[in-house]
């Protein structure tokens, strides 16, 4: 994973909340043994009509949002599935922050474990921005991901991340290599713990 | 990994030191994390987390098996690891033929990577003609491998099926996959805990899935978020294994990453002579330590919210996320007594989609599929009660019903009891097992506009086939919907 400091980018507005990683990556397009490639696919049922033709008044595909690396969304942001896909299809599409009030476990650490960085901010300054971004669409945000904060029309928002993924994120840390260092620990944990039933046996 | 929010409340620094972890009292969920911790969270790093069982499919498992070959290294523990085939997999047996075959070429080439995997790691696999093969969640408890007291994880968010053994069970990401293939564990944060109370005696009609929709109604799709449920109370007690399964299997509806129950004598039943059960001197060893596990007088949760199991009815989905969930008798709630303009405008765009008004009476609601199936309820029981149900009727001429077991043991179990016979003369598909029309990868799907009861999970838009309507009830209420055309009371099945 390369490593992240900031994102600067205008917005694409999708203020919903709940969206759920079905609508992020419907599990039609999960057959794939690849991470890359998924990013046609993202949002696929709201961005396309039934015969494959692009709704032109949905936000992905506004002029320009191809080249925008951040996301607005609503409370709860990527619940359901665990599916890794809904991260991969978002970072292919090249989005590589989401601002939210909220985030759903298993979507944050999927997250930032593609170089995607969960913005929670507090509801009232993510209503506001939504309202600014609604009148000043183009408007440059900017995350800042050491100093956790947003800048946004003038004023800045912390948001938080866990001490250890921030440090990932800053410095391209590998989280398995991180564990294969442990491996001394482990076999110590495993010989303390034997295995009571096999799946071999 | 999360937030640092989820610093705990209730057991500050009870970490692995065995004297203060006596010393405190603990919950469930303590003691399964605190046995499990390779190292303990600092302030700079998420806890070491060993997992004891870990569960594969098809789906999720491909680019984590590649990570491994780019970087050259094992599957650490094939011998704590089992992979199936159960999302894409069909559910018809090919013309003329006893096998299945895949004729969606992606899913094709999917499930035999997934085959490739597991010969070159050493990974035992419940593949496509196996006949302990089925849905990972249903296989797990079946096998006797799912016990209490164990962590267990897999990619895919159900795994909370598996805290019905008192199990701290979780779904991960495909990196978090293979970060327990390599290392055999995971780098997580304490969760925090909350109890869900369940007091009372169910009603006649009423079951496991109502309470369990009845809480995420209650709470919401983000109720339970950085939290793991311990379902406690006389009507968890009440329920069989199957029961507990279906509950806990939902609690990631809620937001929660996990959901479990303390082992007790019905849990002992359930697991006394499986496969991969323990037995003799190790069975009485396993007892005794599973017996320490439950939560401890005077431990403290972060939150409790109870439900009152006397006062419930059959639930019914009526929206596009399982929060959108109200009682078979109650009407839609209508978008105009909303006060919140976002939720207001969610419960717009979710009735247009489900083509529905506010106001109206769910019951009624004309239905074009009924399908019973999915890891929430695909048992024997599950499908016992839907056969009660349909047997000596007949399905609406115009639904079609799709009966999907869990596993291919529980379908053998059923045709032994004739429920198949009961399915087919009602009118009812009887089908190969998989997860099917829950997620409507293996070409079972609803077309667009069509509208299904569904014994699933997840009624988002789209889930079961694009443009399809999903409402989510229990294996009553589905069978008593698809012999009366649109969605029904159970108790009111003429
Ligand atoms: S039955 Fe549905 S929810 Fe369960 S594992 Fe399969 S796809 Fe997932």
């Amino acid at each position: 994973m390369p490593a992240l400091t900031e994102v600067s980018s205008a917005a694409i507005l999708l203020p919903l909340d709940d969206i759920d990683t079905d609508q992020i990556i419907p599990a039609r397009f999960l057959k794939t043994t690849e991470r890359r490639g998924l990013g046609t696919h993202v949002f696929a049922d709201w961005r396309y009509a039934a015969d494959g033709t692009p709704n032109a008044d949905f936000s992905l595909n506004a002029p320009g949002a191809s080249a925008r690396r951040i996301l607005v969304a609503g409370r709860n942001f990527g619940c359901g599935s665990s599916r890794e896909h809904a991260p991969w299809a978002l970072a292919d599409f090249g989005i590589a922050a989401v601002i939210a009030p909220s985030f759903a476990d298993i979507f944050r650490n999927n997250a930032l474990k593609n170089g995607l960085v969960p913005v929670a901010i507090d509801s009232g300054a993510h209503a506001a921005l939504v309202q600014s971004l609604r009148e000043s669409p183009d408007a440059l945000l900017r995350v800042d991901v050491a100093a956790m904060r947003l800048e946004a029309f003038g004023a800045s928002h912390p948001f938080p991340l866990p001490p250890f993924a921030r440090h990932c994120l800053l410095e391209g840390v590998d989280q398995m290599g991180y564990l294969l260092s442990a491996g001394d620990e482990i076999a110590r944990y495993e010989s303390a713990h034997p295995v009571l039933s096999s799946t071999t046996s | 990994m999360t937030a640092a929010t989820t610093t705990p409340v209730s057991t500050p620094n009870v970490g692995s030191n065995p004297e203060r972890a006596i010393a405190s009292p603990r919950t469930l969920i303590d003691k399964i994390w605190d046995a499990h911790l390779v190292r303990d969270e600092s302030a700079d790093a998420p806890a070491i987390l060993y997992v004891d069982l870990h569960l594969v499919h098809e789906v999720t498992s491909a680019q984590a098996f590649a990570e491994l070959r780019q970087r050259g290294i094992p599957v650490r523990r094939p011998d704590r690891t089992i992979a199936t085939m159960d999302h894409s997999t069909p559910t018809v047996l090919a013309p003329g033929s006893r096998q299945l075959h895949v004729t969606d070429a992606q899913a094709a080439a999917q499930l035999e990577t997934l085959e490739r995997n597991c010969a070159e790691f050493g990974v035992p696999l419940l593949g496509m003609d196996h006949p302990s093969r089925g849905i990972v969640h249903v296989i797990g408890p079946e096998l006797g491998l799912t016990q209490p007291g164990m962590t267990i994880v897999c990619g895919d968010s159900h795994t909370s099926t598996h805290g019905a053994f008192g199990a701290l069970a979780f779904g991960i990401g495909t990196s978090e996959v293979a970060d327990v293939l390599a290392t055999q564990c995971l780098l997580q944060s304490r969760p925090r805990t909350m109890e869900v109370r369940v007091d009372g005696t169910l009603g006649a009609g009423v079951s496991a899935k109502d309470i369990i929709l009845a809480v995420i109604a209650k709470i919401g799709v983000a109720g339970g978020q950085g939290h793991v449920f311990e379902f406690t109370g006389s009507a968890i007690r009440a329920l069989d294994m199957e029961g507990r399964m279906t509950v806990c299997n939902m609690s990631i509806e809620a937001g929660a990453r996990a959901g479990l129950i303390a082992p007790d004598e019905t849990t002992l039943r359930w697991l006394e002579g499986r496969k991969h059960a323990p037995s003799g001197a190790a069975w009485d060893a396993a007892r005794k330590r599973w017996a320490s596990l439950a939560t401890d007088a005077g431990a403290r949760y972060d939150r409790t919210v109870e439900i009152d199991a006397s006062a419930l009815q059959p639930m019914v989905s009526y929206g596009t996320n399982p929060g959108m969930t109200i009682p078979v008798t109650a009407s839609v709630p209508a978008p105009e007594a909303i006060d919140d303009r976002s939720d207001r405008a969610q419960q717009e765009q979710a009735l247009r989609y489900m083509g529905l008004a506010g106001g109206q009476e769910i019951a009624g609601q004309r239905i074009d599929v009924v399908f019973i199936g999915s890891c929430t309820n695909s048992r024997l029981g599950d499908l016992r009660a839907a056969a009660g149900v349909l047997s000596g009727r007949r399905v609406a001429p115009h639904v079609r019903l799709l009966v999907v077991p869990g596993s291919q043991e529980v379908k053998r179990q059923a045709e032994a009891e004739g429920i198949d016979e009961v399915v087919r003369a009602a009118g009812g598909e009887w089908r190969e097992s998989g997860c099917s029309m829950c997620i409507a990868m293996n070409g079972d799907q609803l077309q667009p506009g069509q509208a299904a009861v569904s014994t699933s999970n997840r009624n988002f838009e789209g889930r079961q086939g694009k443009g399809g309507r999903t409402f989510l009830a229990s294996p009553l209420t589905a069978a008593a919907s698809a012999v009366a055309g649109a969605i029904t009371d159970v108790r009111t099945l003429a």
